[in-house]
């Protein structure tokens, strides 16, 4: 396997002794295969071992390596070496506040995410004993893609309207709620819309489509916000001119 | 141990210079200038008929023809129609997904859909006014 010498010039903030973050210089012998993340844990276990990052299943499922590399938010388990530069500039995620490192707080959307009710609301009886609440392949395909979300919150950090405004819910929240609105079990859209059709919830997105763009997963969330657009207009419409709540 | 986050600073006037994303899609709000320069002219053409004046309309006609007027028309058409036209339409499937059954319709029928309404629409205003 051939090596090729790269440098990182990882972003470093240390809140104990940094008044602000500033950039170190590694040069790293990465071969061919790897992704960013090998690089970053190259550096952690042989050269600097005070390097903070979060990580864990290197196999983009558990979306905790989700950093800026070259400007662009990327899980770096699927960022790879071999379509980089030499040189590559890596940064803590952004549009969240710096924790350490390249590690960000997260307090803000792990919040948010509970007001998108992620789960399946009944207004009726639950089904009988031994049974669940059947569906059939075509709903499930109405909303499959918006449970791919791993909450890598790249979209997050390529969201200029989160960047300007932290008030607004934010792109994988929204997709999330979407998901749960058009999934013929559930029976909570009139709940969710109340706060999600809101003045901070999918108005304040001005479609610029960062976020689908990033997404590592094709989770499209600016098509689910665009789509929870058009479903709280009509809700507006319904209860304007009969009160009726779906 | 203290938790002291950091927070980046975000530019409020100069954020859409960060990436060549946020400048497409700048680009394509910026439209809405020449929006309301239309909608003016419109208005403007719409009180000189009212007048009933020929001799306000033919200076009108005479003011269009101006080739810097002329210029910014077709600068405006261009830009206007064809690219906010194509960048909205490219986007339509995302605000109007169809599914039939299983399926998911390809995007591009949805687009073609919407270039076909327009044409439909257009002829339709272009008989209405006597054009054709």
């Amino acid at each position: 396997m051939s090596t090729r010498q790269m440098e990182l010039e990882v972003m470093r903030y240390d809140p104990e002794q940094d008044k602000a973050p500033y950039f170190q210089k590694y040069s790293v012998p990465c071969e061919d295969d790897w992704a960013i993340l090998d690089a970053i844990n190259y550096v952690k276990e042989n050269i600097d071992t005070t390097l903070a990052y979060r990580w864990s299943c290197h196999m983009m499922v558990c979306g905790s390596c989700g950093m800026m590399v070259n400007g662009e938010p990327s899980l770096t388990c699927k960022t790879f070496i071999r379509d980089l530069p030499d040189r590559v500039r890596i940064e803590p995620l952004e549009n969240f506040p710096i924790e350490r490192d390249l590690v960000v707080v997260l307090d803000d959307v792990m919040e948010k995410l509970r007001m998108a009710k992620p789960f399946i609301i009944r207004k009726d009886d639950p089904p009988p004993e031994d049974r669940e609440y059947t569906q059939s392949r075509a709903n499930l395909y109405k909303f499959k893609q918006y449970t791919m979300c791993i909450n890598c919150m790249c979209c997050y950090a390529a969201c200029p309207q989160y960047a300007l405004d932290k008030s607004f819910i934010g792109p994988a929240v929204l997709a999330l709620a979407h998901r749960y609105n058009i999934d013929s079990r559930d029976q909570g859209k009139s709940e969710r819309l109340n706060i999600l059709a809101d003045h901070d919830g999918v108005w304040e997105c001005s479609f610029v489509g960062a976020c689908s763009e990033v997404c590592p997963k094709s989770v499209d969330p600016a098509a689910a916000v665009q789509q929870m657009k058009i479903d709280g207009a009509k809700e507006w419409w319904k209860q304007k001119l009969g009160g009726g709540k779906s | 141990m203290s938790r002291q986050p950091y927070i980046r600073p975000v530019s409020k006037t100069t954020w859409y210079m960060r990436n060549g994303r946020y400048r497409k899609y700048m680009l394509r709000e910026v439209t809405c200038l020449l929006v309301g320069v239309y909608c003016f002219l419109t208005i403007w053409v719409l009180a000189i008929l009212a007048s009933g004046s020929q001799e306000h309309w033919n200076a009108f006609l005479v003011s269009q023809q101006s080739p810097s007027v002329v210029a910014f028309h077709a600068i405006a058409l261009i830009y206007f129609l064809v690219y906010q036209t194509f960048d909205w339409f490219k986007l339509a499937p995302k605000a109007m997904p169809v599914q039939l059954g299983e399926k998911k319709m390809p995007d591009r029928f949805i687009v073609i859909a919407h270039y076909a309404a327009w044409a439909v629409i257009s002829l339709f205003v272009f008989w209405l006014a006597g054009v054709i």
